[in-house]
This record gives C-alpha cells, sequence and structure tokens, in this order.
C-alpha cells in the first residue's frame, strides 16, 4: 500500500520536494497528491521580474502539468486548503473536497505584509508576489504616469525596477533611514541610495504613511506622519513578507510569536507527521526569505521520509543581487553585530564603490561583509565566511582595488571540497570537480550535469573558476585556439592585429602561427582586419582570405550560381527601383523572392552575369547589401509614426540612419538589426543583435536577440534614449563585441558567456568602467569613414572583373546548370530530374 | 625507383606535348583559385604563394555534386595540402585528389607547370 503525501501549496520549494521525493529511490512507494491556491503550478517566483522584461509565464513555469501527469502526481489548481484534522489525518479544500494523508508537508509560502494604513484597499493599491499581481501592475501602469513603492528593501528596490521600465516616474517611500535596513549597514545603504537617486529613482527615507487619500495632480496622494505628502497614480506595497502560516494556527499546530510553522531539524512541525518547508517554516526562531534555504529545507523532509538522516542547521543568508542596475552584496552578519567585530571600510566616491569587511575580535575569521557597486569579491568571501577558513594576513587586501599584479586573492584552490557554490542547487566544490573529472569541460556542460548555476546565477563566476582550476589540476589544456594554425583565440589574435598593427594574414602566420593556414582561420582573420582597418576585401593580399561569398559578393548557392541582394535599407523602396529590380530578374531570368529580412533576393546569377546585373543595379542608385558577408545585414523597421496610428517615433528613419550607419561594417558574425515604432514591435526587434523600441520618452535599446537556430530574447540595455546616446551606446555596444567576441559568435552566445553579462557590458558602454568608449566610438567612425560599396569598387576594375567567369581560358557556361520551371520562375533541377533527363530550360544568354 | 614507375614516368613526360597553356602565370593571386576548361574537362587550379608551387585537380565537387572546388580556401590540414570545398567544407588533398573527411570520394589531380610566364595543365 502506497503513503499517500499531501503537498499544500505548489510555489517553489512545494514543487521542489515533489520533484526530490520523484527522484528518490523509494518514489515508487508514495502517492503525491498537491494543492495550488494560483491557478497554476510552480513557477520561479526569484525570476518574476523577467516577466517585465519579456519572459512569458512559459518561460517562468518550473514544472508543467504534462510533467506532473507523466510523473502520476495528483494536482489541484485553484482551489485552496482551508482547514486540516490532524486527528484523521485529513485536509478539506475551499470548494469542499476532503483528502486523507499518512503525511503532510505544509510549503504555503508567504504573503506580502501591506501596512494597516486607511486607505489601503483602494484600486491602483497593489502587491508584488503572484503573476497575476504582475499582471496587475502592467494593467494600472499603462493608466498612471507616477507609482510609489512603500518599502526600500531587496523586493521594494526590484518593485521600484518594474516601475521604472514600465515608464513610470518611480520613488521608494522606506520608514527606516535607510535602504535595505536588513542586509546593508549604514555607508552602504547611503552609497546605494545616491546611486538609485542618480537613476532618476527618488527615494524618501524616515517616512511612515498615515493615509492615503484622493489627490490633486495625481490620483493618490500619500500622507505621512512628518507632515509631508506625495502624489501618485499607483502604489506597490513591498514591505515585507509574513509566513502564510493560516492553516496551521487554524488546526492548533505551534506557530512563532511573530508568525511561522514552528520546525525541528527534520522540518517536522509540533505534530509529527506534519512538514512544513519554504518560507513559512520557522527554524531556530527564523524565517528564510530566500529561496536555497527553502530547497535545503525540502530536501531534508524528503529525506527524512524516506529514512534518510539529512538535518536542517540553518542556511547562509548571504545574497548578491543588482537592483536598479547595481550591484549589492550582504555576506553574513553584514551590520558587525557580533560582540567585539572589527571592521575594514573601503569606500570611493568617485567611482561609487563601498565594501566593508567584518572580522572577528582576533582577525582572524570573516563574520560578514557589504559590498556596493562592486561585488566581484562576492564569491570569494562568501566561501571564508561560510566555511570559516582563516583569512590572509592582510585582510584589508581582499577589499582593496587590485593593483598591477593583482592583490590577495585567496583562490578557490583554498576552499575544501564540501564547499557549497551554488546554494540554489546544493552543488559542492567536490561535485563540479567531480563532474570535470567526468569529462566536462565548458560552464553549460556544467550546467547540464549539476545544474549549478541554473537558478539565480549568483554563483556563476565560482564555478567557472573552479571548474577551471580543476582543468588545469588535470593537466587539461582549456583550449580556445582558433584551429590547428595558430595557438591563439579569436580574440587573442584581435589583439593581436590591433596592437601590433598588423595588416596582412601572411604577416600575422609568419609571426604567430604556422603551416598554410585554412578555411577556418584565413576568414577569421580577414574579418578581424576588416573590421580594424576596413580594406578593400579584394586587394590581393586579401582575396585568398575570403569565402567565396566574399570573393564574388554574392552567396553560392547549391548549383554553384550565386544570389544578388542589393541592400534595401529599412525595407523602405521607392516604386522605380521596385521596377528596376524586376526588369533585371526578368532580363536575366533570376528567380525572385522577397526575403525575411524585408529585402529582395535574386537567384541563379552566373559568376559571368554578377558584374553586368550590378552594374545595372547601381546605376540605379543600389548599393550592395552584404548577404554574403559576417557583417550589418538589414535593419528591419515597421511603418512607425509617420503613417501608423500607434506610432510614437520614426522607425523607418531610425532604422535607415542605424542602416546606413553601420552597412558594411565586418563582425564576428552577421548582424541584424530592427527599429519597431511602438510597443506593439511589429518589427520584431526583441529578436535582433540590435533592437530599437520607440517609447513616448525615446528609444529603448534591446541588445543581443537572436532568431535563428537558438532564438534568444534580446535584453533590455538602455531606456528613454534620444538619437545621439542612442547611436552613441550602439557605436560602443558593436565595437566591443568585435574586439572580444569569438569567431562565427553571434551576439546572442557573445553575451551569454561574457564575464559579468550584461551588467558588465552596460558598465564598460554606460559607465565607461574600462576607459574604453572613446577608443571604441574612435574605431566606429574611422570604420565608417572607410565605408565602400564593393561591388561599386569591383565593377570599377577591369583586373577584378575577369575572375567573374566560370573558365579562366573560355567563355562557355558551366554545362553542369539545369533548370526547371515552378511557379512561373526557374529553380534548380533535383538529381531525379536530371536524370530522368525531363525538359529542362534553357538557359538565357546574355 | 623500380623499374614499373619508371617507364610510367617516360610514358607521362613523352606526351607532355599535350600540355595546354591556360593563362597568365599573373592571373593566379596567391592562395586562390581559377577553372580552366580543358578537354571538356573541368580543372581548378591554384597557386600557393607560401609554397611557391601550383596544383590542378577536377572542378566537380563529388559531395556537393556541383563545378566550384577552384573556388574554394587554400589551407593546409597537419601535412597534407588542401582546398576546402566552398559549398560544405571537405577537403581535398591537392597532390592525391583524395577528400579527407569522406575517403571514399576522390577528384582527378593533374600536371602543371609555368612555361614562359603561362600557367600550363597537362590533361
Ligand atoms: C534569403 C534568406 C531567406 C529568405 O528567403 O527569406 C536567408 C537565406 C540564407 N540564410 Fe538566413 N536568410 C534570411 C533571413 C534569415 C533570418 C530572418 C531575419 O533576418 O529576419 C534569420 C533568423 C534571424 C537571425 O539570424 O537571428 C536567418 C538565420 C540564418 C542562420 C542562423 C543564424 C543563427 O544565429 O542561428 C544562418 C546560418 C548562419 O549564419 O550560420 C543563415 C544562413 C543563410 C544563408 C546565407 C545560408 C547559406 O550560406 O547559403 C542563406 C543564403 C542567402 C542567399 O543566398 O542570399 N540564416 N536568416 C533571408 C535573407 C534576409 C536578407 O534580406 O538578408
Ligand atoms: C519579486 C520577488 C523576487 C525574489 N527574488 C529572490 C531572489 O533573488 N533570491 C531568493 O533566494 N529569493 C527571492 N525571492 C523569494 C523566493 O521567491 C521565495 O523564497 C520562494 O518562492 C519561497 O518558496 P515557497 O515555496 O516557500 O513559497 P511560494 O513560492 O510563495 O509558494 C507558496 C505557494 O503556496 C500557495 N498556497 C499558500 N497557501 C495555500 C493553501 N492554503 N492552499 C493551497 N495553496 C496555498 C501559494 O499560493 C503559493 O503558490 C523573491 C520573491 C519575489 C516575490
Ligand atoms: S510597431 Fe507600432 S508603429 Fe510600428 S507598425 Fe506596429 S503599431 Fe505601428
Ligand atoms: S547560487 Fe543560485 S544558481 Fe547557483
Amino acid at each position: 500500500m502506497k503513503q499517500r503525501i499531501i503537498v499544500v501549496g505548489n510555489g517553489m520549494v512545494g514543487h521542489k520536494f515533489i520533484d526530490g521525493l520523484l527522484n528518490s529511490n523509494a518514489a515508487a512507494d508514495y502517492e503525491i497528491v498537491t494543492f495550488s491556491e494560483e491557478p497554476r503550478l510552480a513557477y520561479d517566483r526569484v525570476k518574476l521580474s523577467y516577466y517585465f522584461a519579456g519572459s512569458t509565464v512559459q518561460d517562468l513555469m518550473l514544472t508543467s502539468e504534462t510533467e506532473y501527469q507523466a510523473r502520476g502526481v495528483h494536482y489541484t489548481l485553484n482551489d485552496k486548503v482551508v482547514s486540516i484534522d490532524t486527528a484523521s489525518n485529513q485536509v478539506t479544500t475551499a470548494s469542499g473536497r476532503t483528502e486523507s494523508y499518512d503525511k503532510l508537508v505544509l510549503a504555503t509560502g508567504s504573503y506580502p505584509f501591506v501596512p494597516p494604513v486607511p486607505g489601503k484597499d483602494q484600486p491602483h493599491c497593489l502587491v508584488y508576489r503572484t503573476i497575476e499581481d504582475l499582471e496587475a501592475i502592467t494593467a494600472s501602469a499603462s493608466v498612471s504616469k507616477v507609482g510609489v513603492v512603500v518599502g526600500g528593501g531587496l523586493l521594494g528596490l526590484e518593485a521600484a525596477n518594474a516601475l521604472k521600465n514600465l515608464g513610470l516616474q518611480t520613488h521608494v517611500v522606506e520608514f527606516a533611514p535607510r535602504l535595505m535596513a536588513v542586509q546593508l549597514d549604514e555607508g552602504g545603504g547611503q552609497l546605494l541610495r545616491r546611486k538609485i537617486e542618480a537613476l532618476g529613482v527618488n527615494v524618501h527615507t524616515e517616512k511612515n504613511t498615515k493615509e492615503i487619500v484622493a489627490g490633486e495632480t495625481c490620483r493618490y496622494r500619500m500622507n505621512f506622519a512628518d507632515g509631508s505628502f506625495l502624489e501618485t497614480d499607483l502604489i506597490l506595497f513591498s514591505a515585507g513578507i509574513r509566513p502564510q502560516d493560516e492553516l496551521a494556527r487554524q488546526c492548533g499546530l505551534a506557530v512563532g510569536e511573530r508568525g511561522g510553522i514552528v520546525i525541528n531539524n527534520s522540518c517536522q512541525t509540533s505534530v509529527d507527521n506534519v512538514y512544513a518547508i519554504g518560507e513559512c517554516a520557522l527554524w531556530d526562531n527564523r524565517i528564510f526569505g530566500l529561496v536555497a534555504p527553502g530547497y535545503q529545507m525540502a530536501k531534508v523532509a524528503v529525506a527524512h521520509i524516506t529514512g534518510g538522516t539529512d538535518q536542517f542547521t540553518g542556511a547562509d543568508m548571504s545574497t548578491k543581487l543588482k537592483l536598479l542596475g547595481v550591484d549589492v552584496a550582504s555576506i553574513g552578519d553584514a551590520q558587525g553585530r557580533t560582540p567585539g567585530s572589527q571592521s575594514y571600510v573601503f569606500s570611493d566616491g568617485v567611482a561609487e564603490v563601498y565594501k566593508r569587511l567584518i572580522v572577528s575580535a582576533d582577525g582572524k575569521k570573516l563574520l560578514g561583509a557589504v559590498l556596493v557597486g562592486d561585488v566581484e569579491a562576492y564569491g570569494t568571501l562568501q566561501q571564508i565566511c561560510v566555511n570559516h577558513m582563516d583569512l590572509p594576513d592582510a585582510p584589508e587586501q581582499l577589499i582593496l582595488p587590485a593593483v598591477e599584479g593583482g592583490g590577495v586573492t585567496m583562490g578557490v584552490d583554498a576552499l575544501p571540497d564540501t564547499a557549497q557554490i551554488c546554494s540554489c542547487y546544493d552543488v559542492t566544490k567536490g561535485a563540479i570537480c567531480c563532474s570535470v573529472q567526468n569529462g566536462v569541460t565548458t560552464l553549460s556542460g556544467l550546467k547540464d550535469a549539476t545544474k549549478a548555476s541554473t537558478g539565480c546565477g549568483g554563483c556563476a563566476a565560482l564555478v567557472k573558476q573552479v571548474m577551471d582550476s580543476e582543468l588545469v589540476k588535470l593537466g587539461v589544456e582549456v583550449s580556445n585556439n582558433i584551429c590547428e594554425h595558430f595557438a591563439h583565440t579569436r580574440q587573442e589574435l584581435a589583439d593581436i592585429v590591433r596592437v601590433k598593427k598588423i595588416r596582412t594574414f601572411d604577416e600575422l602566420l609568419d609571426q604567430h602561427g604556422k603551416g598554410l593556414g585554412c578555411e577556418i582561420c584565413k576568414p577569421a582573420v580577414a574579418s578581424i582586419l576588416a573590421s580594424y582597418w576596413n580594406e578593400y576585401v579584394l586587394k590581393p593580399e586579401h582575396m585568398g582570405l575570403q569565402d567565396t561569398n566574399d570573393i564574388f559578393l554574392g552567396n553560392m548557392q547549391k548549383d554553384g550560381t550565386y544570389s544578388i541582394v542589393p541592400r534595401i535599407a529599412g525595407g523602405e523602396i521607392t516604386p522605380d527601383k521596385l521596377i528596376v529590380l524586376g526588369e533585371v530578374a526578368k532580363e536575366f531570368n533570376l528567380y525572385t523572392k522577397i526575403t525575411g529580412g524585408q529585402r529582395i533576393d535574386l537567384f541563379g546569377a552566373q559568376l559571368h552575369q554578377l558584374p553586368t546585373i550590378w552594374k545595372k543595379l547601381i546605376d540605379a542608385g543600389f548599393e550592395t547589401g552584404h548577404a554574403y558577408g559576417k557583417s550589418v545585414r538589414t535593419v528591419k523597421s515597421c511603418v512607425g509614426s509617420t503613417w501608423c496610428r500607434y506610432g510614437v517615433l520614426d522607425s523607418v528613419g531610425m532604422a535607415i540612419a542605424i542602416e546606413n550607419r553601420y552597412k558594411g561594417l565586418r563582425a564576428p558574425h552577421k548582424l541584424k538589426f530592427a527599429v519597431s515604432g511602438c510597443t506593439r514591435e511589429c518589427a520584431e526587434a526583441q529578436s535582433k543583435d540590435i533592437g530599437v523600441i520607440a517609447t513616448e520618452n525615446g528609444w529603448n535599446l534591446y541588445v543581443c536577440g537572436n532568431g535563428g537556430m537558438r532564438p534568444r530574447h534580446a535584453d533590455l540595455f538602455a531606456t528613454g534614449l534620444d538619437d545621439d546616446t542612442l547611436i552613441k551606446y550602439i557605436d560602443r555596444v558593436l565595437m566591443f563585441y568585435i574586439r572580444t567576441a569569438d569567431r562565427l559568435q553571434r551576439t546572442s552566445v557573445w553575451l551569454e558567456n561574457l564575464e559579468g553579462g550584461l551588467a558588465y557590458l552596460k558598465k564598460v558602454v554606460i559607465e565607461d568602467k574600462l576607459g574604453i568608449a572613446q577608443d571604441l566610438e574612435d574605431e566606429m567612425t574611422s570604420n565608417i569613414a572607410n565605408y565602400q560599396c564593393e561591388w561599386k569598387t569591383t565593377i570599377e576594375d577591369p583586373q577584378k572583373l575577369k575572375r567573374f567567369s566560370h573558365f579562366i581560358n573560355s567563355a562557355a557556361r558551366d554545362d553542369n546548370l539545369a533548370y526547371v520551371i515552378e511557379r512561373d520562375q526557374p529553380r534548380p533541377a533535383t538529381s531525379e530530374e536530371r536524370a530522368l533527363k525531363i525538359p529542362l530550360i534553357e538557359l538565357v544568354e546574355n | 625507383m623500380n623499374t614499373m614507375t619508371a617507364t610510367a614516368e617516360l610514358i607521362r613526360e613523352s606526351q607532355s606535348t599535350t600540355w595546354t597553356s591556360v593563362c597568365e602565370a599573373s592571373d593566379l593571386i596567391p592562395d586562390t583559385g581559377v577553372c580552366a576548361l580543358v578537354n571538356k574537362q573541368q580543372i581548378a587550379i591554384f597557386y600557393s604563394g607560401r609554397l611557391n608551387e601550383y596544383f590542378a585537380i577536377g572542378n566537380y565537387d563529388p559531395v556537393g555534386e556541383a563545378n566550384v572546388l577552384s573556388r574554394g580556401i587554400l589551407g593546409s590540414i597537419g601535412d597534407h595540402v588542401v582546398v576546402a570545398s566552398p559549398l560544405y567544407k571537405q577537403h581535398f588533398n591537392l597532390r592525391t585528389g583524395e577528400c579527407l573527411e569522406k575517403p571514399e570520394h576522390a577528384v582527378p589531380t593533374y600536371a602543371v607547370r609555368i612555361y614562359d610566364g603561362r600557367v600550363q595543365v597537362h590533361a
């Protein structure tokens, strides 16, 4: 007979418990029943804010109904458990269902605390906890101009970021004298405030909201106890969480003085066969408002039920996050409350960095730390702290800016194997090393194998360090060499070319390579040379480096003919130009198609026809579209404000400007852009390398999207930009990509591999952290100045034109070409058609 | 050298009256190829600047099934001098005609020389 387990609440932790039980060896002994008050199964609440940045409910789901069905989990959505009878082991739901259990697991989470302020129950007074809450916020924001977040803690600031991104003028109102009072000390809180205010969010501390009444300029007015007031259209309460312990109280389980279901080290409540895990549980008089401790509890409860011995013994509450674009981290005893503790403080007012170490009275152990503005040391410090490792002799070195040669860093080698590297998935250093020993050599491989770094992502840098150090120990050369001819990565080659001002492949091969080169390194170096010096790609010394597509300035098709893609900037084209395209296509009998990139492709041109065709096109005002190059392709546009009734800015004008600015730019891989005239996003900008969307406040810039084989949503990079700033940021992002990406690495993959990710990219581009912004812009300017239409240059050079014939010694055609007519146009004959010798069409002679 | 091959060499030499000039040596840009039509055969001719050596193989790519090899990129894989097909990037050994990735495919090879400033092939 199977034991029946009922899990109340299918949030992050409830789901983790179910997943853990199903994965245990004893899974077959249990029947699992779960109830969710929400209309869906568990989703990733930690990433909830991504919903505003474009993630769908689907993206956030941690499981699915199909999965539960397949794994035999009985689930009921939209039904709340309203009572428990611990004597008869039964629960009853709001819909009136009664179910019996052998073991009951309470995973009811918590709810947002809304201070009892008169007027708090009006429309547009909202909270931030569920997907439904977010939908309500979006709806309200669309009819609001000003928004206030009540609460300047971690969640409050995340909510403020959301309001700001929704285009609201945003305020944060905090009761305490500083922001993030739980995690930060005075100095850290102050700097955070300065930084956030600089981003345009107004911070009001020591404000106690007395009442919410009707406003004059806005929907509401918030009156504060000190007599001041604030007008706003929307109020978001984020003043802390309260454990959802209603059920426990109702059935008489022990609860804490300030709430929370009391549990022991095995996660049992005061009734043996009832467990509580996650944010509803109170252990050692503490509530854990983070997901990692909840996951640990889930693991312990599974173990206890299935006969294991795991214990819950507290959890590290260190956090590292980005709030409104500001990096913040808090470790251990951040406030320095341990008696006798001492601290080291480093504060750089110019760079806006604040760091504090709290060390034990004897100076040997690290008790806690606060980092604002620069959290690079987080991984190391957190590990030193939780593993009670001895501090190095001059601990202040750990927070001082790295000097030439680097300050003292405690390498990951010093960590014990038991050190937990990823707290979300409880992955230890030992587990990572073990995976590496079993042959995993990449971060993505490691993610698949261990799940490390697939939760909040905060541990990514540390995970990579551990992996690399283990690889080195195993004697595995971490080879990112481009090919057998160069012992360098593309990035290194790019640096060499730039620094040594190398201008030809031969020079580079002589100085840094071996052999003759190949089809991998040659085009890659050609692209690097072109990115820096932008010389005509068919100069004799560059010619042999190019792919056939680049040599003949067209894409080779399956039968050896080429396609013709003139640039149609922004997709805008005059009727006259359309007619020319039609005439040329007709004259040369070319298959004609509108492409997915808003332009027109003519297929089936033979080598000897290319120059004649292009001459006609250039005479009619066309330019090459670089469809063959690893370079800027198209800038898709929507019709925008000039015609569309919803458009707020001229998207076509901007698309054309961008396309003309960057046309011809060679890069590690092709680049695709788009500009939409409003948030309806008809140009699909969020799937592009560079996406621009018009808003009432200016342009929103999205970066590093991708369609293709592995689609990736672009990340929101900056909002409300004017034309000049937009272009400036695009210049910098593109040049930084060109400088640092691997060969054939689209911007999407580049960003995913860029250490520090989007945040780092923003620092480099927006804050100019590396001090290279001007260089990047200058490189772009000089690149643009060297633009030429390669087809124009080519048809003007008789020497070049010699190559455009199938044979060097004969005017004959390639006799292997054969076509059939389909839907009134020619297409290459298939092998079967050739074998059957069905009537193939005559090739038109010109 | 044994007698058999010596004879073979001799025969090839004696037929060398059939060398066909196809273009000026200066038409061959270093490290690129051209295609010539000789006795109805399409022949891809390459000049490696680094090796200062000429190569000639069949132009038909048996994998991609098109006449394109002259438009591939020249290079080396280990000790082999190769051209990579522009269609699907298989490597063909310029000295033996063998396809490195798919040894079941090979292309013909031809003798090539510079004579009086002109590129000549023997096909
Ligand atoms: C012609 C066109 C299809 C069409 O009939 O619509 C096309 C055709 C080709 N695409 Fe594409 N792609 C075309 C739009 C797209 C789009 C849609 C778009 O740009 O809005 C995508 C997805 C968006 C993206 O790239 O993020 C797309 C994703 C790809 C990929 C996958 C890239 C990736 O990151 O996964 C490849 C392969 C590659 O580049 O390695 C590719 C490669 C190719 C190549 C170059 C393959 C080849 O080497 O022969 C095709 C030859 C083009 C030719 O002969 O002219 N094509 N291709 C489109 C030309 C647009 C243009 O005007 O330039
Ligand atoms: C915006 C936001 C950002 C966050 N960011 C982070 C972060 O960066 N890092 C981090 O560690 N944590 C973060 N958290 C906290 C994290 O989401 C929680 O720690 C985690 O979700 C707790 O999981 P849980 O299962 O205990 O509770 P929940 O995920 O809240 O799940 C409880 C579920 O039980 C349901 N329920 C309650 N009572 C009943 C009942 N009687 N019957 C049926 N169902 C019931 C609820 O509706 C809910 O679906 C964040 C939270 C929010 C809201
Ligand atoms: S994105 Fe906006 S402006 Fe552009 S066509 Fe769509 S609705 Fe119109
Ligand atoms: S710590 Fe959150 S993913 Fe590793």
